[in-house]
């Protein structure tokens, strides 16, 4: 609303902007999908790790390549970053409001996960092809 | 990016304090938010002390108590004084509230009273209102039928029509949308909970055939999903509603007509 020819639109004109962008539904049916899958998953993880706790490297390696902890792992880091994808730009939308910094944010949030699950999935996919 | 300290020409000073009228019995200190357009000034709190002896039990009792026999230039909008027009909205002792509904033996010691946070203000404790009234507007708040009007009224059965309690008792007052934090911060592009209530009255109206239409208009992630359920909104009405509940269910329809 900063604009002079902004602020001689009348009210209505201004929200009513540019109509409703038909979106939205799919991001807050999938942020609740995956809190719920989050919340199953992180139990596994943690059941994982506990098990892991004072163990030998080789042990550790052993486990998380073996292929039912490495599933729930894998499961795990997509689950949880894809819900920090979500979450991140419910963060961002709410906050940043100029466009330039806001589409840096929301484009450094997305290659921020891409690159946290890719490594992640690929050190898990190491251990399970044992090399 | 939000804007979290006022700017400079909307910082508070020390205003007026108003001597106490002789022959007062009991006074109730008050502290007012005054702001003129006209003056050029930073807005100013004054303090005034009313004669709770003198006037009724609200805390709009004694704004007009303020008005009529000390400061004539105080500002501030009233209609019904009985909760129903929605006029006297304003922020009473750090809660959004109407003034003619609030008691003055609900708040302890000195009355504070600034205009709904958030919003422009005209004068004193009037708002601009501009914006959440096209907001309610945007929603378009009237039956919207193709099938040809019956001879007489449109027929409901009784438990449709008890679907709209709890809606359709809104106000307008604007305590709910200016109490909310997504509101505050998106107000150009967020409807805010009074105008979502407005529409799931639209919504869930068993009369209307634009239902999917409406949806249309609202599945948008900044008009509806700026909603996060913070409650603020239910906290604050004074005639009791939820819109926080309205919300939820608005998106309920969508994900249901979408899985
Ligand atoms: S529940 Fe939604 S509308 Fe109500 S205060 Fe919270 S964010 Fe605002
Ligand atoms: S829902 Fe309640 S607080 Fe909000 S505008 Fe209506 S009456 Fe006022
Ligand atoms: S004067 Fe009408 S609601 Fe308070």
């Amino acid at each position: 609303m900063s604009t002079k020819t902004q602020r001689m639109r009348t009210p209505l004109g201004r929200v009513r902007g540019h109509g409703a962008a038909g979106s939205g539904t799919t991001h807050f049916w999938h942020q609740r999908l995956t809190a719920v899958s989050n919340v199953v998953l992180t139990i596994g993880m943690i059941v994982v790790c506990i098990s892991l706790l004072g163990r030998n490297h080789a042990y550790v390696v052993q486990i998380l390549g073996s292929p039912l902890v490495a599933i729930l792992v894998m499961l795990f880091i997509v689950s949880a970053v894809y819900h920090m994808r979500l979450g991140m730009q419910v963060i961002i939308e709410d906050y940043v409001h100029d466009d330039l910094p806001k589409i840096a944010c929301l484009m450094a949030t997305t290659f921020f996960c891409f690159a946290i699950a890719f490594a992640s999935l690929f050190a898990i996919l190491k251990l399970l092809s044992g090399v | 990016m939000v804007q979290l300290t006022l700017p400079k020409n909307s910082k508070m000073t020390e205003g007026k304090v108003w001597p106490k009228l002789s022959g007062s019995v009991e006074t109730r200190e008050f502290r007012v938010y005054r702001w003129n357009p006209d003056d050029g000034a930073n807005p100013r709190i004054d303090t005034y002390h009313v004669d709770t002896a003198d006037c009724g039990p609200m805390v709009l009792d004694a704004l007009i108590w303020i008005k009529t026999k000390v400061d004539a230039s105080l500002t501030f909008r009233r209609s019904c004084r009985e909760g129903i027009c929605g006029s006297c909205s304003m922020n009473i002792d750090g809660v959004n509230t109407l003034a003619c509904t609030r008691g003055m033996d609900e708040v302890d010691g000195t009355v504070k009273i600034y205009p709904l946070p958030h919003l422009q203000v005209i004068k004193d404790l009037v708002p601009d209102l501009s914006n959440f009234y096209a907001q309610h507007a945007s929603i378009e708040p009237f039956l919207k039928t193709t099938t040809p009007a019956p001879e007489k009224e449109w027929r409901q059965s009784h438990e449709d029509r008890t679907k709209l309690d709890g809606l359709y008792e809104c106000i307008l007052c604007a305590c709910c949308s200016t109490s909310c934090p997504s509101y505050w911060w998106n107000d150009d592009r967020y409807l805010g909970p009074a105008a979502l209530l407005q529409a799931e009255r639209w919504i869930v109206d068993s009369r209307d055939e634009a239902t999917g239409e409406r949806l249309d208009n609202l599945e948008d992630p900044f008009r509806l999903y700026r909603c996060h359920t913070i409650m603020n909104c239910a906290k604050a009405c004074p005639k009791g509603l939820n819109p926080a509940k309205a919300i939820a269910d608005i998106k309920k329809a969508l994900v249901e007509r979408q899985v």
